[in-house]
């Protein structure tokens, strides 16, 4: 059981991810991926939403009428990140500043649906939490990455410390405005998943 | 199995709990378990949005001091925010279709977000494509005038709270002027919420110190700057009125250019600002604190 | 022509996939063949031109500051109630959806089983989300926000045709191994995004 825990909490993040496997909670991880700082709040915001809901879900399933289960889980989700919303507003504001109507798209972020509808509605709590967490975190990897080399090649810095001095800053490095537009970061996802199937091959898809 | 408090609580055998979940698609327990979330999700997200609103408003009020300060250039670190301000600036309220300053009785607070969207105590914002898509504008504004020497009647800048429509959403900023009038001595937003990193780069710092000693109006007294789409060549005469486009955010940067167009032109500041300059710099007598 | 003028500009300079990239994943997810693509942007079209103006009136009706004014009630008509937004915005969502379901198993359950998961991803699809909180920051009226509705829905049906189209051909093209499928579909996307790019210099 212990060993299922950890399956549980560590798959999503390179086997079972939720971006690169199941095309999930994808339009949030275009925008807040130009800076890692906006990207890391963004993170615990998720992890936090995806681990409750799943939590909170799993733990009423038994009584969540088939009918009405999509208004149900949503209604738990908004909930949520509603609270979230309140409290990043009270105790960061800066960040919820930066963050601004990203947080309320956390409840499409269709990740936390997902888990909701396709893992909680039919385990128990713990595992569902755990799961929460785990695509979570799954989830961050993937933002993490792609904010990595936007910020670094698109902004020459790293968490805003200047790395790469820019040339308008009468450094030597040229920003790469590109990374910038979220195009980009749909570049940065395919090559991600390129690089995660190459290395486990049993995920490459038939042609 | 490891400990499972939560979950062997549930599913834990009690005869109701176990009736309501065999009757769960009954239209009765539908409705029960409806209402009975919709009060638990509300409790919550009430509770949050209520015990919070004191801190949030806290939070609102120091920004926008702080931004007024930033505007007119005089926020530095490790100062106190509110200490400052009252220190250095001073608040009139002006009436935007006749440039005039009115006063509003002692004790009475004058909340100029909610007269924006109030009928009777605004003005419908003509339909221009240059204007910012705003609906309606207050009728008196606040406006921040900066005194550097607390004994002097002579200020140094003045900082007008002005507002645009982004993307996604309102912006709501300070132009600060230099005692000219014509120069412009920072601007700044407080609160917006554009895409981080695209329009939401209108925080930037970088982007923000452009601002300052560019000209608004050029010499006919038509208004002149705006926010390039690219950058400005530095080695062109219309330089001065010129500021970088945030990449990637056209809209964005329209906006800010609207703004421009609007909050300095007659509709807007234009007639409080014909009427300071015909005053002179000096407001003697009348300067009295807010 | 004010309302042809939104519906275009809903449709393809503002366009939601393309555009602002909103609603990716079952946008990504759903564009492996034109049949598939075509049925959930019917359904798309039709939530959206629905949902929005609902919002609409749910906004303006009960949300906005004064917006209680007529239930003749003092008290009600200075609530403020716009931190319920986001709530009642996916509720009526969720709710449209889950009334949308039950439709297509009923009467066309071809559609419904094709559509599989991502009918209630619809709920999720953060267009749906997106285009209501657009209305809203937007100011629209009730007719603005019904033009709005179907023109956004639009445009994100056409979007995910167009995908699938592009992706029904690329079954015939060598994709490296690790490349294929999802990854290369990320690619295209990015490079559909930046052609759509070109019509944000279209002033109406």
């Amino acid at each position: 059981m212990a060993d299922k825990s950890k399956d549980i909490l560590l798959e999503p993040l390179l086997k079972k991810n939720p971006i690169a496997g199941l095309v999930l909670g994808i339009c949030s991880a275009l925008a807040v991926t130009t800076n890692l700082q906006t990207t890391l709040t963004m993170c615990v915001a998720v992890i936090f939403v995806t681990a409750c809901s799943n939590a909170s879900v799993s733990f009423i399933r038994n009584f969540i009428p088939t009918n009405i289960r999509i208004i149900v889980q949503m209604t738990i989700i908004a909930s949520l990140v509603i609270i979230v919303d309140q409290f990043l507003k009270a105790y960061a504001y800066d960040k919820s500043k930066e963050l601004s109507v990203f947080v309320g798209l956390i409840i499409t972020n269709c990740i936390v649906m997902g888990r909701a509808e396709g893992f909680a509605m039919s385990n128990r709590v713990w595992p569902s939490f755990l799961d929460g967490v785990g695509n979570g975190l799954g989830y961050s990897a993937v933002l993490l990455f792609v904010g990595f080399f936007r910020e670094l090649f698109g902004n020459g810095s790293l968490f805003g410390y200047t790395l790469l001095t820019k040339t308008t800053d009468g450094g030597w490095y040229t920003a790469n405005g590109l990374m910038l537009l979220p195009p980009s970061a749909f570049f940065l996802i395919g090559l991600f998943i390129w690089a995660v199937r190459s290395w486990d091959s049993s995920q490459v898809e038939e042609s | 199995m490891p400990p499972d408090s939560q979950a062997t609580h549930s599913d834990h055998p009690e005869g109701l709990l176990q009736a309501i979940q065999k009757k769960r698609n009954t239209i009765a327990v539908t409705v029960v378990v409806a209402a009975v979330l919709c009060v638990v999700c509300s409790f919550f997200v009430s509770l949050a949005a209520v015990s919070l609103k004191e801190q949030q408003e806290l939070n609102k009020e120091l920004d926008r001091k702080a931004n007024i300060l930033r505007a007119a250039g005089l926020l530095r670190d490790g100062k106190n925010v509110s200490k400052l301000f009252d220190a250095y600036i001073k608040t009139k309220y002006v009436d935007l279709d006749t440039g005039e300053y009115v006063t509003f009785a002692e004790g009475t607070e004058y909340d100029q977000r909610a007269a924006a969207v109030d009928p009777n105590q605004s003005v419908v914002v003509p339909a221009n494509p240059d204007y910012p898509a705003l609906q309606r504008r207050e009728k008196v504004s606040a406006v921040y005038f900066v005194y550097p020497d607390p004994d002097s009647d002579e200020f140094e800048a003045v900082v007008l709270p002005v507002y645009t429509k982004g993307l996604w959403s309102t912006m709501y900023g300070f132009l600060a002027l230099e005692k000219d009038l014509r120069t412009v001595r920072g601007l700044g937003f407080y609160e917006h919420g554009e895409t981080p990193g695209l329009g939401g780069e209108v925080d930037n710092p970088k982007w923000k110190q452009q601002w300052s000693g560019k000209l608004a109006y050029d010499k006919d007294g038509e208004i002149a700057l705006q926010v390039l789409k690219g950058s400005v060549n530095p080695d062109s005469p219309n330089a001065v009125y010129q500021v970088d486009g945030l990449s990637g955010a056209t809209i964005t940067s329209r906006g800010v250019t609207n703004l421009l167009n609007y909050w300095l032109s007659d509709d807007g500041f234009g007639k409080f600002l014909e009427h300071l300059h015909l005053e002179g710099h000096k407001m003697a007598g009348t300067a009295n604190g807010g | 022509m004010e309302y042809v003028n939104l519906f275009i500009k809903s449709a393809f300079i503002e366009n939601l996939a393309l555009s602002f990239f909103l609603g990716m994943c079952t946008f990504l997810a759903v564009s492996k063949d034109v049949k598939t693509a075509w049925g959930l942007g019917w359904a798309v079209i039709i939530i959206q031109g629905i949902t929005i103006p609902v919002n609409n009136l749910i906004l303006n009706y009960l949300l906005k500051p004064g917006a209680l004014a007529w239930t003749g009630s003092e008290e009600l008509s200075h609530t403020d109630l716009m931190f319920l937004g986001l709530i009642s915005y996916i509720g009526v969502i969720a709710a449209m959806v889950q009334i949308l379901e039950m439709a297509l198993d009923r009467f066309v359950p071809a559609l419904y089983n094709a559509l599989g998961i991502f009918l209630p991803l619809i709920t999720v699809n953060c267009a749906i989300l997106g285009g209501s909180l657009f209305m809203v920051e937007r100011n629209y009226d009730f007719p603005q926000s019904v033009v709005f509705g179907f023109g956004s829905g639009f445009g994100w049906a056409v979007a995910i045709l167009a995908l699938a189209g592009i992706r029904e051909k690329m079954k015939y093209s060598d994709v490296p191994a690790g490349l294929r499928g999802l990854g290369i579909t990320f690619i295209t996307v990015g490079l559909m995004a930046m052609a759509f790019m070109a019509f944000s210099g279209i002033q109406l």
